[in-house]
């Protein structure tokens, strides 16, 4: 019986020795980095300012109509709060009203007036009752029932919000220790983010009236500031055709209206920008590459009659066989990151330069993206061997395999499948692997179109990949129980 | 030629393969096209979309088989060493390639159009019930119209071509594996890599050019102005890949050994 490390020698003399294999192998890195190369240099945003980065370094929306005045040292503010009133395009002009889920109103504390400043608030929503809301990504839900007064009080750098539905029974709804330095900016806000319509989003407007607005503590005397902050960002969608951002004081009360939101930025709120993933989509040639040379890593041993000497040698079938996944598994995995590695970088910085934000990544995510994706290659690879050593055929096999893969992407980027075919469809397919891509974030807080079209998988990054590693994994055992027990 | 028609026709009749990829061309088209009419809803007027183009959709999936077919007329002899024997009987190699290119049509193009109405017939009974329906503004599907008609024609049509554009590719690179891989790149790939173009005007000359895009646009039935090319135009397109890798095909066979 030969050693395993012999049975492994062997194929990998096999497989180096194949100069076809090789190239198709290099040819897979190398696309990898091409298509990186090509999306960067074709894409083309000159013009559009940066996003601007909240303080946890994520791109966000920081655009809203903002009533402010200086807050020096500690205060609270209370205000009663009426119900939002929010109107979306009818189409081609004028404005319906609408139910905006996400439409927030309500009171805020913030280092400045600058884009991607911290801050704290606690508003009601269009749909989602009182939220506390911080530093962009944060979001706490505050009591059920009818709320109708507000608090924010600062305390040094700890802002605390409170909920009230009469005025004396008081609920704390959260609190946040922010950087705000010894002046600060609070007021009245009103946001209304674009809403989920159909397939895409459509920007919306609302309103809402403050009443009891009492002031303590350190507030500057004199008169209200207003102003739409963040008018110029590009992941503010603007206001419907014909309405604008205001606030009038009437009686002792405010009213305001305004549009955008304050919230991590996604998708459908910065169309123009790019992902890893996006840069990556190279790795479905080098797919096509590495499928080829997996399927012929074992038919090419049938069609010459090599399987017979092969299989003297070692007679373990199994064994042969789990050794040809490795040797072939190692070399896509390493072109695979190979590819990765080079591809990145140059993608994200030619698109750079040519003004394309690039949603940033941990140093962690990044590893995971380039990993994944060499795990992805590698696990493609020894699908179609396995497919290889059961149907014999080369090109069945390759055809199998590639369908298998692609099909779903492109079934899922027709604009008419329902969303839960689509997500099923990246779920239980070998194409649920390309969520080990995926960069960007759900937001709960945030409505998006959250499908895979958009480069939001349903399943976890490493989930995505363990579907198809089952399909490798699986397809191998038929497959040695198949060439066991046939005729090779 | 007719001596070379028969002798391919003998061999495309009397192998389980080609019978057993026909018959995968059928059924795969018409499952999708059936699997995606009875998950997709239209719940209002003017839902959109184009229901001719939505019931044909399983052509995408039904052309990997027709590809795979037109593969190993050629890759297959190549890879068991048939083709020498072919090309002892029949010395003329282009008429023999032309006879090859000939039978593999006409086989697919009488599998296609089972597999085409096949799929029309199953979204002619499943549209209408998730939507599709008069109500909404939309026909039943059906041969009469003179669009829908042009679009069975030409998803057939589309099916052959892609048949004979991977006889040409296989002729050029003397493997099936390889000659599968190149086809499906130019299929199935150019799409995918139009949508990481940034550049719309790029988007729309990808579109243009690539094979799938551009052919599957006879299938449409809606909003013809926007489509970055009309239908037959489209078709032409591919007809343009397929005779150009023909022709490859069929001068490499000439000046280069078995």
């Amino acid at each position: 019986m030969t050693g395993f490390a012999e049975l492994l020698n062997a194929e990998w003399t096999k497989f180096r020795t194949v100069l076809g294999w090789v190239t198709g192998m290099a040819v897979a890195a190398l696309l990898v980095v091409l298509v990186a190369l090509l999306a960067g240099i074709s894409s083309d945003q000159q013009g559009s300012g940066p996003a601007p980065t909240g303080p946890g370094g994520e791109p966000v929306t920081d655009s809203f109509y903002f009533v402010h005045r200086p807050l020096t040292g500690d205060g609270s503010v209370t205000v009663t709060v009426s119900a939002l009133e929010s109107s979306v395009p009818t189409g081609l002009d004028g404005v319906r009203p609408g139910v905006v889920p996400w439409a927030k109103a309500g009171l805020i504390v913030r280092q400045s007036t600058r884009q991607g400043s911290p801050y704290a608030a606690i508003m009601v929503t269009g749909d989602h009752g009182v939220r506390m809301q911080h530093d962009y990504v944060n979001d706490t839900a505050g009591p059920a029932g009818p709320v109708r007064l507000l608090r924010l009080v600062r305390s040094g750098d700890t802002i605390t919000g409170y909920a009230s539905a009469d005025g004396t029974a008081w609920t704390t709804v959260g609190s946040a220790r922010l950087r705000l330095g010894p002046t600060a900016q609070g007021g009245l806000f009103v946001a209304s983010p674009q809403a989920v319509e159909g397939l895409g989003t459509t920007s919306s407007v609302s309103t809402a009236a403050f009443r009891d607005l009492r002031l303590q503590g350190g507030w500057a005397g004199g008169e209200w500031t207003g102003e739409q902050l963040g008018a110029g960002s590009p992941s503010f969608a603007g206001y419907p055709a014909d309405t604008s951002g205001s606030f009038a004081e009437s009686g002792g009360g405010l009213t305001v209206t305004g549009a955008g939101d304050l919230a991590p930025a996604v998708r459908y709120s910065l169309p123009t920008a790019g992902t890893l993933g996006n840069l990556l989509t190279g790795t479905f040639a080098a797919l096509i590459a590495v499928i080829v040379v997996g399927a012929l890593f074992i038919t090419t041993e049938h069609r010459t009659g090599l399987i017979h000497v092969t299989l003297a040698a070692g007679p373990g079938r199994g064994r042969v066989l789990l050794a040809k996944a490795i040797v072939l598994g190692s070399v896509a995995f390493v072109a695979g990151l190979a590819g990765t590695v080079v591809a990145v970088p140059l993608g994200v910085r030619l698109a750079r330069a040519h003004g394309v934000y690039i949603f940033p990544v941990s140093a962690s995510t990044g590893l995971r993206v380039a990993v994944g994706t060499a795990a992805l290659l590698a696990a493609a690879s020894v699908l179609a061997l396995a497919v290889g050593a059961v149907v014999r055929s080369s090109a069945a096999a390759v055809t199998t395999v590639i369908v298998a893969f692609v099909l779903p992407y492109l079934l899922v980027a027709n604009p008419f499948m329902p969303a839960g075919a689509a997500a099923w469809l990246t779920r239980v397919t070998p194409a649920a692997a390309f969520a080990v891509q995926q960069t960007l974030v759900k937001y709960p807080q945030v409505a998006n179109p959250y499908t895979p079209y958009n480069d939001y998988y349903p399943l976890a990054p490493w989930a995505g990949l363990a579907v198809l590693a089952g399909y490798a994994a699986a397809g191998l055992a038929v497959a040695a129980v198949v060439l066991r027990r046939r005729d090779a | 030629m007719r001596a070379a028609l028969r002798a391919e026709w003998t061999k495309l009749r009397t192998v389980a393969g080609p019978r057993r990829l026909l018959l995968g061309m059928i059924v795969a088209t018409v499952a999708l096209g059936a699997a995606a009419a009875s998950v997709v809803t239209c719940e209002s007027a003017g839902c959109g979309g184009d229901p001719v183009r939505f019931g044909l959709i399983g052509v995408m999936l039904g052309q990997a088989p027709a590809a795979v077919l037109g593969v190993l007329v050629i890759g297959g002899e190549y890879g068991s060493g048939m083709i020498r024997t072919t090309l002892t009987a029949m010395p003329r190699r282009v008429t023999a390639f032309a006879a090859k290119a000939v039978a593999l049509a006409g086989v697919v193009a009488v599998a296609g159009t089972v597999a085409v109405l096949g799929s029309l017939l199953a979204g002619r009974l499943l549209l209408p019930r998730h939507g599709f329906t008069a109500a909404h503004g939309h026909r039943a599907l059906s041969l009469a119209d003179g669009p829908t008609l042009r679009a069975v024609v030409g998803s057939i049509l589309y099916l052959t071509l892609i048949a004979l554009l991977s006889l040409g590719v296989a002729a050029v690179v003397r493997s099936s594996a390889a000659g599968i891989g190149i086809v499906l790149g130019l299929l199935y790939l150019l799409p995918v890599l139009t949508q990481a173009i940034g550049d719309p005007h790029w988007q729309r000359r990808l579109e243009q050019i690539a094979p799938m895009s551009a052919g599957l646009a006879v299938q449409a039935t809606t909003d013809l102005r926007l489509l970055p090319l009309q239908p037959w135009a489209g078709l032409a397109v591919t007809a343009g890949w397929a005779a150009a890798a023909l022709a490859a095909g069929a001068l490499l066979l000439r000046v280069r050994d078995a």
